[in-house]
């Protein structure tokens, strides 16, 4: 139900990010999808990478804050309402959405999904229609 | 001007046998009335009849702000509490602060060493004085108060705070001088000329003093405020501001010798250095009845000339401040000791952290950053929790030292590990 998202904090300065992306290609681990938050000091960098276990112990070993996080991977369709419909089935149970960003890779899309309630937000989700990848879908 | 001339001008042979009469009257007292130096005393064998006059002085044992801690609250108060009139507060290094009691003598003996130092700045009781130090356990505003009182200048007390008010009163009252940090007066003087005011300002001068400072700081005040800036002394151990000063010949700070005997120390052997020699400052308290201190240790490395000054004083006077002998910080007046913010942080998480001070100077008012790594047990995938995170660790840490503190999460690891003792402090101010 859940897949695995790679968590790191990274400070703001410069080369960090490509020291961490290095790490990662040093260990064949591929990158699927990537969002950056970022405050006037610090980022957390999330991904969906194809070894998540891996990844995050090559990170550690590196020096990086890294950590994996559930979260959902809801699978949305190319076309208009998708992402609304996906809103408003969180939104009419009032589960919030914590942050969300999209993943395209090969033939999958999905909206990455970190939900107040993960659990909730799964059934809900179910129940309304859409479909989850699930970790072997989406690391394979 | 020169407020009392009989103690400020004695001869230095005068002033030896005053202070030796003094110390043999105050080892007298503190062996008979504070039972924590009798037992120091005992514990060495040194009796009160031991100690004869000023050549006697090096038997006596040293005094520390770890045996004021000690004894907290008021353990090394030589009056019974009826005789103390007031208290003031420091902070000590584990979160307990250091106590200080004052009987009504005492405030009478502080408030004319500052009436000393405020007339070698040459003001006077026809001055319209505001005091911008802190009001309240610091010592900085009711000492500064007090003295200028004494001395009959009008005083305005307008602590610290809102500066544009401060202003606007300097200007409306027609003040001449002022007593505050030397940071704060170079916010004042930026102030004044973004206020575009300079011209409608009648100060004279200023005593500066709660926090180190260089003479090219001195030089910038008195360029850009026209004015004498002169350097006051003191720690609250001791009394608070008012331990020395400097006139106008800015040649050191004369020492209130009459009431503070200063020695300087070799830093490792403890002994006493020659004149001209740079070591630990030491006090002992000659008349103070609250809470007499018999050689304190000030940690504040420094020089002494006996020679007498071209202002007609003959009192020792100490060269500016060139460090501190232990890691104790000053920030905006208030001590701060690393260890402080190492315990508050140990108390959050349980394991040892890992953290680094930055103290900086920004628009002349110092900051505190206090970088802290972002360890396992903090860590969480969103910002809401780590921003959470950092307003918890700056309440917990102001809590602790007393101080608005400014927390930046870092990486583990990023903070450099040293062999043996890390570097936990970047001190960025510069002093000129």
């Amino acid at each position: 139900m859940f897949v695995k998202q790679l968590s790191v904090f990274m400070e703001n300065r410069e080369g960090r990010l490509e020291q961490a992306t290095e790490v990662l290609k040093n260990k064949g681990v591929n990158i699927m999808s990537l969002s950056m938050a970022d405050t006037t000091e610090y980022g957390m960098l999330r991904m969906v990478v194809s070894e998540p276990e891996t990844a995050k112990a090559a990170l550690r070993e590196k020096g990086f804050s890294a950590m994996l996080t559930d979260v959902l991977a809801v699978r949305l369709e190319d076309r208009v309402g998708e992402l609304h419909k996906l809103t408003h089935i969180l939104c009419s149970r009032g589960l919030n959405i914590e942050y969300m960003y999209a993943l395209a890779a090969g033939e999958r899309r999905a909206m990455i999904v970190k939900a107040s309630d993960g659990n909730a937000a799964a059934g809900a989700i179910l129940e309304g229609g859409l479909a989850l990848y699930g970790s072997g879908d989406i690391y394979g | 001007m020169i407020w009392n001339e009989t103690k400020e001008c004695m001869s230095r042979d005068e002033m030896r046998v005053l202070q030796g009469a003094r110390l043999v009257k105050l080892v007298d007292r503190v062996y008979h009335n504070v039972e924590y130096y009798r037992k120091k005393m005992q514990a060495i064998g040194l009796e009160p009849g031991d100690i004869r006059g000023l050549e006697d002085l090096t038997r006596l044992p040293f005094t520390t702000k770890d045996d004021l801690r000690d004894t907290y609250p008021f353990g090394m108060f030589a009056v019974p509490n009826s005789q103390i009139v007031r208290i003031h507060a420091s902070s000590g290094t584990t979160g307990k602060a250091t106590v200080v009691g004052y009987t009504r003598r005492d405030i009478d003996m502080w408030s004319e060493c500052v009436a000393r130092c405020i007339s070698m700045a040459n003001l006077g009781r026809e001055d319209i004085i505001q005091v911008a130090y802190g009001y309240g356990l610091f010592t900085g505003g009711l000492g500064g108060h007090y003295g200028a009182e004494k001395m009959g200048a009008t005083v305005v007390p307008m602590s610290t705070g809102n500066t544009k008010k401060l202003i606007t009163m300097m200007i409306d009252f027609g003040v001449t001088g002022i007593l505050c940090t030397p940071s704060y007066l170079m916010h004042i003087a930026e102030t004044i000329e973004e206020m575009g005011v300079r011209d409608k300002i009648r100060l004279k001068a200023s005593l500066n003093g709660a926090e180190p400072w260089t003479e090219k700081m001195r030089d910038k005040i008195e360029e850009k405020l026209g004015i004498h800036a002169h350097d006051i002394y003191g720690l609250s151990e001791i009394m608070g501001p008012g331990v020395a000063t400097d006139c106008q010949f800015h040649r050191g700070l004369h020492v209130h010798e009459d009431y503070f005997l200063p020695e300087i120390v070799d830093r490792e052997t403890f002994r006493p250095v020659e004149d001209g020699v740079t070591g630990e400052l030491v006090i002992s308290t000659l008349t103070k009845e609250g809470i007499p201190l018999i050689r304190y240790r000030t940690k504040d490395l420094t020089s002494i000339d006996h020679t007498p000054c071209e202002c007609g004083r003959t009192t020792a006077r100490i060269a500016r401040f060139t460090g501190r002998s232990d890691d104790m910080l000053i920030i905006r007046g208030v001590n701060v000791f690393p260890s402080q913010i190492e315990a508050a942080l140990l108390e959050m998480g349980g394991t040892t952290p890992h953290y680094l001070l930055i103290v900086d100077r920004v628009n002349n008012l110092d900051t505190l950053e206090v970088q802290v790594e972002v360890e396992e047990r903090f860590f969480s995938d969103e910002i809401r929790e780590l921003e959470n995170l950092t307003r918890k660790i700056e309440h917990v840490l102001q809590q602790a030292i007393g101080l608005a503190v400014k927390v930046k999460l870092v990486e583990p690891k990023a903070l450099e590990r040293s062999m043996g003792k890390s570097v936990h402090v970047i001190d960025r101010r510069r002093m000129d």
